[in-house]
C-alpha cells in the first residue's frame, strides 16, 4: 500500500525526523490560508500515488498566498497518470544548500533491510543507480541488531564532510529505520534529504510503501489507505479478496494464481488479442469470489469476451463452477464466456457447468484462442 | 532418488484441522505421502481421519513420530511462528504453503533457519511433489507422472499448467518444486538447480519465472557456469505494465532489471531454451534431448 507524501512526512515527523511545516488542502481557499499562515514563499504539491509529479506540472512554487491559491486551483482536479488530484500539500519553499538521497528497502538478494544513501539526491534514484552506481552507498542491516550507530555514521560520511551534518544525518537514518519497522514498510525514502544554508539536515520529501501483508496487524496504518486515490474496481476487488488490475484490452480474464494470470494475459496477446485486466481469484476460492470477479470484469465496457482459466490446486474447480452458475443466474451476461478448468474436482465442476448449459474446455491455448476470436468478432 | 522429498519423508502437518489443512492432508495421504502426525494447538490427543495422531506442539509431534518434514497450512498471522516452531523441533525440511507472511518477518526467520541448517520452501508456495514417491503441499497429484524432468517455479498454478503439458506428452517428472512468489523465500532457483544437477534421476530441467526481482538472472548465470543438463525456461508477465503489482508480492516490475525482457535475455545468454508459451515446453525439451 502506498502512503501519500503528507501521510509519510507525518510519520517521519512523529519519529523525530526534521520535516518542514506544511499542511494539506483540498480547496484553493484552504491552500491560500495555509500559505498565508506559513508566510514567505511556498510550494504546492499534488498528493497522488504516482511518480513524476513535478514533470506533470503537479508541483508549483508560489511567492504569495494569492499565487498559492491560483496554483492549487490548477493542480486540484488535474490528472497525473490517470489519477485525479484530490489534495495538495502546501509547504514552505526551502532554501537548499545540497540534496542527497536516503532510503530503506527490503533487499531480495541479501534478504535483509538495506539502507541506501547517495549524494546525488533530488533526482530519480533508479536512474542514478543505473548510470552512476558508484554514487550509491548501501549497508545491509542485520534485523536482529538493527542499524548500528557506526554503520549509520559511515553512510553519513559518504554524504557530508561537516561533522555536525554527519551526526544529524546518522540520527535521521536511525529514526527512518525505526519508522520503517514500525509501519511495516517495504520502502521508506527521503528524496531529497537536504542541507539548509545554516547547516541543518532536513527531510524535504517522504515516500513510504507499506507491505500489504502487514496491514492485518497494524490497524492505524491500514486506516491511512485512501480509497479515493485508487481505481474503484481495484478497491472492490480487494474487498472481495481478489487481486485486480485494469488494463486497456477487451478480453476479460479471470484466473487463479498470479503466475497463471500473467501467462494467460501473455497468451491472449500471443494470439493477437489484448487482455482487459489482470484478475487473480486467489487460492481457497469460494463461489462468492467468482460472483464478485464477474461483476467487476463486466463493469468494464471494453470487455467483449470473458475468459476463465482455472487450474485447480487449493482452488477447487467445483467452487468456481458454482460461482459461475450463481453469478450468471443473478446477472445476465452481455458478452460470451469461455471456460477452461482442470485440476482439483474437475469432473464435478464440468458436470455442474454442463447441467447449467455451459461448455468447459480443458486446453489453455484452445480457450485463449476462442476468447480472442469472440472478442474480435464482437468488436 | 529425487530432490528434497522421497519415500523416507515422514511428514507432520501444521494446521491439520483447518479447511485447507484437512483437505490437503487427505489428498497427500491418498497420494501415498507418509503423514505421521498433525499439529493444532488445543486438539492434542485427537486423531485426524481416525488414524493420524494430533499434537498441541510440533516438538511433541516430532518426539513421538520422528517426523523429518513439516508442512504449514496455518493462517497468515500464525505462519512465521509455525516456521520457527518446526525449525526449533529439529525438522530438516519446512514447507510453508500459507501466503501473507510479512516480508520483515521473513528477514529474521531466514537467518534463524540458516543458523539451524533447516531448509524452508516458500512461503506462499504450492510445495513440492516427487511423483510416485511423495507430495508435500497442494500440487494436484493426478497431473503428475514419474519421470526424469525436474521442474522449479516461482508460481503455483502456472507450474501445474506446465506439469500438465509434460505429463500429457509422456514426459514424467523427477521432482516439481514450487518455490513461491514472495520477495523473500527460503529455497531459491539456484538451490533447486544445484539439487537437480546432482540428482541422477533428473535428465533435464524446466525453470518457470516471472517479472520482478533478479532471481532468474542470477539463476541463468548459475546455469551457464554449473549446470550440464538441458534447461528450458518460461517467464510470465511479458504484457504486465511496469510499476503495477500483479498479485504476488514478488511480481512487480521495479526498474529495468525486473522486466520479462531482461530475464528472457539472461536465459538466452545462458543457453536456456525459452518458451514463448507454456505449451512449447515439450517441443523445446525434445529438441534438447
Amino acid at each position: 500500500m502506498n502512503l501519500h507524501e503528507y501521510q509519510a512526512r507525518a510519520l517521519l515527523k512523529a519519529a523525530g525526523i526534521p520535516v518542514p511545516d506544511g499542511e494539506v488542502a483540498t480547496t484553493p481557499d484552504e491552500a491560500e490560508a495555509i500559505a498565508a499562515r506559513l508566510g514567505a514563499a511556498v510550494v504546492v504539491k499534488a498528493q497522488v500515488h504516482a511518480g513524476g509529479r513535478g514533470k506533470a506540472g503537479g508541483v508549483k512554487l508560489a511567492a504569495t498566498a494569492a499565487e498559492a491559491r491560483r496554483h492549487a486551483q490548477q493542480v486540484l482536479g488535474m490528472r497525473i497518470k490517470g489519477l485525479v488530484v484530490e489534495r495538495v500539500l502546501v509547504v514552505p519553499a526551502a532554501e537548499i544548500a545540497s540534496e542527497s538521497y536516503l532510503g530503506v528497502i527490503v533487499d531480495r538478494s541479501s534478504q535483509r533491510p538495506v539502507i541506501m544513501v547517495s549524494p546525488a539526491g533530488g533526482v530519480d534514484i533508479e536512474e542514478v543507480a543505473a548510470k552512476t552506481p558508484d554514487k550509491i552507498f548501501r549497508v545491509a542491516v542485520d534485523p536482529r541488531f538493527g542499524l548500528l550507530p557506526h554503520q549509520a555514521m559511515a553512510l553519513a560520511f559518504e554524504l557530508y564532510d561537516d561533522l555536525s551534518q554527519v551526526r544529524q544525518a546518522a540520527a535521521i537514518m536511525q529514526q527512518l529505520y525505526r519508522a520503517f519497522l514500525d509501519v511495516g514498510g517495504s520502502l521508506a525514502e527521503i528524496n531529497p534529504l537536504i542541507t539548509t544554508p545554516d547547516g541543518k539536515v532536513v527531510a524535504l520529501d517522504a515516500k513510504i510503501v507499506v507491505d500489504d501483508n502487514e496491514l492485518a496487524r497494524r490497524s492505524a496504518i491500514a486506516a491511512l489507505r485512501d480509497v479515493t486515490a485508487e481505481d474503484p474496481s481495484e478497491v472492490e476487488a480487494r474487498n472481495a479478496g481478489l487481486s485486480y488490475v485494469n488494463l486497456d484490452g477487451n478480453v476479460g480474464c479471470c484466473v487463479n494464481g498470479a503466475g497463471l494470470a500473467m501467462a494467460t494475459m501473455d497468451l491472449v496477446k500471443h494470439y493477437g488479442g489484448e487482455p482487459a485486466n489482470f484478475l487473480d481469484i486467489g487460492g481457497s476460492s469460494s463461489p462468492e469470489k467468482v460472483v464478485a470477479a464477474l461483476r467487476i470484469i463486466t463493469r468494464d465496457r471494453n470487455v467483449k469476451s470473458i475468459l476463465f482459466n482455472i487450474f485447480g490446486g487449493i482452488t477447487r474447480c467445483d467452487d468456481v463452477a458454482n460461482g459461475i452458475v450463481q453469478a450468471t443466474g443473478q446477472m445476465k451476461l452481455a458478452v460470451p464466456i469461455v471456460i477452461r478448468l482442470t485440476g482439483t474436482n474437475e469432473e464435478v465442476a464440468v458436470e455442474i457447468l454442463r447441467t447449467a448449459g455451459f461448455e468447459a474446455l480443458t486446453d489453455m491455448d484452445e480457450a485463449v484462442q476462442q476468447a480472442v476470436k469472440l472478442a474480435r468478432e464482437a468488436a | 532418488m529425487s530432490v528434497f522429498i522421497d519415500t523416507a519423508t515422514k511428514l507432520v502437518v501444521q494446521g491439520i484441522t483447518g479447511r485447507d489443512g484437512s483437505f490437503h492432508t487427505e489428498q497427500m495421504r491418498e497420494y501415498g505421502t507418509n503423514v505421521v502426525a498433525g499439529v493444532t494447538p488445543g486438539k492434542g490427543g485427537q486423531r485426524f481421519a481416525d488414524t493420524v495422531p494430533i499434537f498441541d506442539t510440533v516438538a511433541e509431534a516430532v518426539a513421538s513420530s520422528n517426523a523429518n518434514a513439516a508442512v504449514i497450512y496455518v493462517p497468515a498471522r500464525f505462519a512465521v511462528d509455525a516456521i520457527y516452531e518446526a525449525a526449533d523441533a529439529g525438522v530438516q525440511l519446512v514447507v510453508c504453503i500459507t501466503e501473507g507472511v510479512p516480508v520483515l518477518d521473513m528477514t529474521r526467520a531466514l537467518q534463524f533457519l540458516a543458523e539451524r541448517g533447516t531448509r524452508l520452501i516458500g512461503p506462499n508456495c504450492p510445495g513440492l511433489i516427487s511423483p510416485g514417491k511423495a507430495k508435500v503441499g497442494i500440487i494436484p497429484g493426478q497431473i503428475c507422472r514419474e519421470g526424469r524432468i525436474g521442474v522449479v517455479s516461482r508460481s503455483g498454478t502456472l507450474t501445474y499448467e506446465i506439469i500438465h503439458q509434460l505429463t500429457r506428452h509422456g514426459l514424467g517428472q523427477s521432482t516439481c518444486v514450487g518455490i513461491g512468489g514472495d520477495p523473500l523465500i527460503g529455497t531459491n532457483f539456484i538451490d533447486c538447480l544445484r539439487a537437480f544437477e546432482t540428482d541422477p534421476e533428473t535428465e533435464a530441467i524446466v525453470m518457470i519465472g516471472e517479472i520482478g526481482g533478479t532471481d532468474e538472472q542470477q539463476a541463468a548465470e548459475y546455469v551457464a557456469a554449473h549446470v550440464s543438463k538441458p534447461v528450458v525456461g518460461f517467464i510470465a508477465g511479458q504484457t504486465a505494465p511496469p510499476g503495477r503489482r500483479m498479485g504476488h508480492a514478488g511480481a512487480i516490475i521495479s526498474g529495468s532489471s525486473g522486466t520479462a525482457k531482461d530475464k528472457i535475455a539472461a536465459f538466452e545468454r545462458a543457453g536456456i531454451g525459452v518458451m514463448k508459451r507454456p505449451a512449447e515446453v515439450v517441443d523445446l525439451l525434445q529438441a534438447r534431448a
